[in-house]
């Protein structure tokens, strides 16, 4: 039954079905089921847009307690270059991972030197690169099941390079097993995450392979700790604090950092499910083979505006442009270098370890013709419904109602449009059963008799 | 075209109606996919409604694209009413287009749309008469594909 793991639960107490949720669906997975939200699983892509609109919080994200670390001898905090966005401008990344190593791990790796390494693995297969275009980046879980499910088509177009975080965790725990005389196992990683569908693609990989990641902590859930653990940090100077701060992989936090940092010429990014949808569309229909490269995400402005984030995404947003401007300005590049990236790639060590596959929606029917017919079905309820998507019925739309009437997961009556109907014709035939009686003959005439009074 | 074993439906497009173009596109695309159609057909099905659809919105005042699914084929017939082509031997050679400077600003009109409807689909026909509109019958083959 649980084909999909998903990091998403809902919590049947507090949620009222008051449907805020089923409208913000982008796949239209949500249904109200009892005055309770369900979800399709199959049509679920973890975007998180549910858990940011409801007004119970009752659509809670699964990420791991701080409990789990105990679970391992040694722990190493991987924080998505997004936390670095949540405090303010002085607050760099030396000491945000100075803080993190105060909460209880042994170490704090800086992500965006692998998001650098990454960048610029991409930027070779780009070059190398000969098949249909746009290429479009990973660095989305969300999208890559957006992609998996609703354009099975362009998979192929997806770089098949590893994400940042996947390999940062491969490399901790080969150099500290080593360095600790440790198993890999006993070492732990987690993932400090703006959303929670990188859980899922730590709990079930897209690519259906096994992830190097032990498990992903809410930036939402640290946010406090980490704030007053930072204010017991030792002072760093503030222009050797930037000197660390890889140009590259920091611009991995918000939509087009990628493009940016690269100077890639043609190539676009675009952020928010519905602006996805649009240019995904283009894609499909040939329009964008002229653009070599998108970087798409499914949460606004790219990861700083996860549902799990905590400062205002436009305030993070342009705290990682204005970081990039005075690193172009002050002319500091930590970066990788190129020539080792160039030799790793070479040895195929950026590349994912098993093969991203279509996820498509399972059709109205197996049988192509009976596919077909209730296609067809589901047109002529179509047509017979009010088209206001009140939602009444539990699904959002009326053509969605139409599909889940015709796959049996919703009935006709369910629609409240059609009560007066039923009420109707509900009362004509107690009125026809009182005629017939011979025990007690009311003078009610029903109404076509009615009208045929002599 | 709709018989008992077919789902037909009918589409309305409007000439210079950019704004929406591509709406019918992505609808047909959508109703493949419940019904199940090989990705690859899908996806050759999508580009060639497309530039089909573009054609009208660039040179017709308006057509009508009628979509017929049955478990053998899909059959794609668009007729529309504007100034029809001349020479349609010419019009279907890449690269030859009458499109206007600003349609090419926008990206259109680089002469590929009547060949790349031919190169996608599994049967093209063309007829027009000029002055009166142009016709377009586009067919793809399901029986052999795998279904998804």
């Amino acid at each position: 039954m649980n084909q999909y793991y998903h990091s998403i639960r809902i919590d049947t107490d507090k949620c009222d079905g008051r449907m805020k949720c089923m409208r913000a669906c982008p796949t239209e997975a949500i249904r109200i089921r009892k005055n309770k939200a369900t979800i399709i699983e199959e049509k679920c892509i973890d975007c998180g847009e549910c858990i940011s609109v409801c007004p119970h919080n009752a659509i809670i994200p699964l990420t791991d307690p701080f409990g789990e670390l105990a679970k391992f001898r040694h722990t190493v905090a991987i924080p998505s270059p997004a936390l670095y966005t949540q405090f303010g401008r002085e607050i760099l990344p030396d000491k945000i991972l100075d803080g993190i190593k105060k909460l209880g791990f042994d170490d704090a790796f800086d992500l965006a030197f692998t998001c650098g390494e990454v960048s610029f693995a991409i930027q070779e297969y780009l070059r190398e690169y000969k098949g249909p275009k746009p290429l479009i980046s990973i660095a989305c879980p969300t999208i890559v099941r957006l992609i998996q499910v609703k354009y099975p088509s362009l998979i192929d177009q997806i770089i098949p390079i590893e994400i940042p975080r996947e390999l940062a965790s491969r490399e901790i725990k080969k150099k500290k097993s080593k360095q600790f005389d440790l198993k890999e196992k006993e070492i732990g990683t987690f993932y400090l995450t703006p959303c929670p569908a990188k859980m899922i693609s730590i709990r079930q990989p897209a690519e259906k392979g096994r992830s190097h990641l032990d498990g992903a902590i809410s930036i939402s859930d640290i946010y406090g700790p980490l704030l007053s653990a930072m204010e017991s940090t030792e002072k760093i100077s503030f222009r050797k604090a930037l000197g660390n701060i890889c140009i590259l992989g920091i611009g991995w936090a918000m939509a087009g950092g990628i493009c940016r940092t690269l100077r890639l010429k043609n190539s676009l990014a675009v952020s928010g499910i519905p602006e996805v949808l649009k240019v995904f569309n283009d894609v499909e229909r040939g329009k964008l083979r002229n653009i070599d490269f998108i970087e798409a995400y499914s949460c606004p402005q790219g990861c700083v505006g996860g549902s799990l984030t905590v400062e205002n995404l436009y305030v993070s947003y342009n705290k990682i442009l204005k970081l990039i401007e005075t690193l172009e300005y002050e002319k500091i590049k930590a970066c990788p270098d190129i020539r080792e990236v160039r030799k790793l790639y070479g040895q195929k060590y950026f590349f994912m370890e098993g093969k991203l596959e279509p996820r498509p929606l399972k059709p109205l029917d197996e049988d192509l013709g009976k596919a077909i017919k209730k296609r067809k079905e589901k047109d002529t309820i179509y047509k017979s419904l009010p088209k206001i998507d009140c939602g009444i019925c539990g699904s959002p739309t009326c053509l969605t109602f139409a599909e889940d009437v015709v796959t049996g997961e919703a009935k006709l009556e369910d629609c409240i449009f059609s009560l007066p109907q039923k009420l109707q014709d509900l009362s004509q035939e107690m009125i026809s059963v009182l005629n017939k009686s011979a025990i007690f003959s009311p003078k009610i005439p029903s109404q076509k008799k009615g009208k045929k009074k002599e | 075209m709709d018989n008992e074993n077919g789902f037909s439906l009918q589409f309305e497009i409007k000439g210079s109606n950019f704004g929406s173009a591509g709406k019918v596109s992505t609808e047909i695309k959508e109703i493949l996919q419940e019904i199940g159609i090989d990705p690859s057909i899908i996806r050759r099905a999508a580009i060639a409604t497309y530039e089909a659809e573009m054609n009208v919105v660039m040179y017709a005042n308006r057509g009508t694209l009628s979509l017929t699914v049955t478990p053998k084929n899909l059959h794609i017939r668009l007729d529309d009413e504007g100034s029809g082509i001349e020479d349609i031997n010419l019009a279907m050679q890449e690269g030859y287009s009458t499109a206007t400077d600003e349609m090419r600003e926008m990206g259109f009109g680089a002469g590929m749309g009547l060949p790349n409807i031919k190169k996608n689909s599994d049967e093209f026909k063309i007829s027009s008469v000029p002055g009166k509109g142009t016709s377009l019958e586009i067919i793809f083959n399901l029986n052999q594909a795998e279904r998804a």
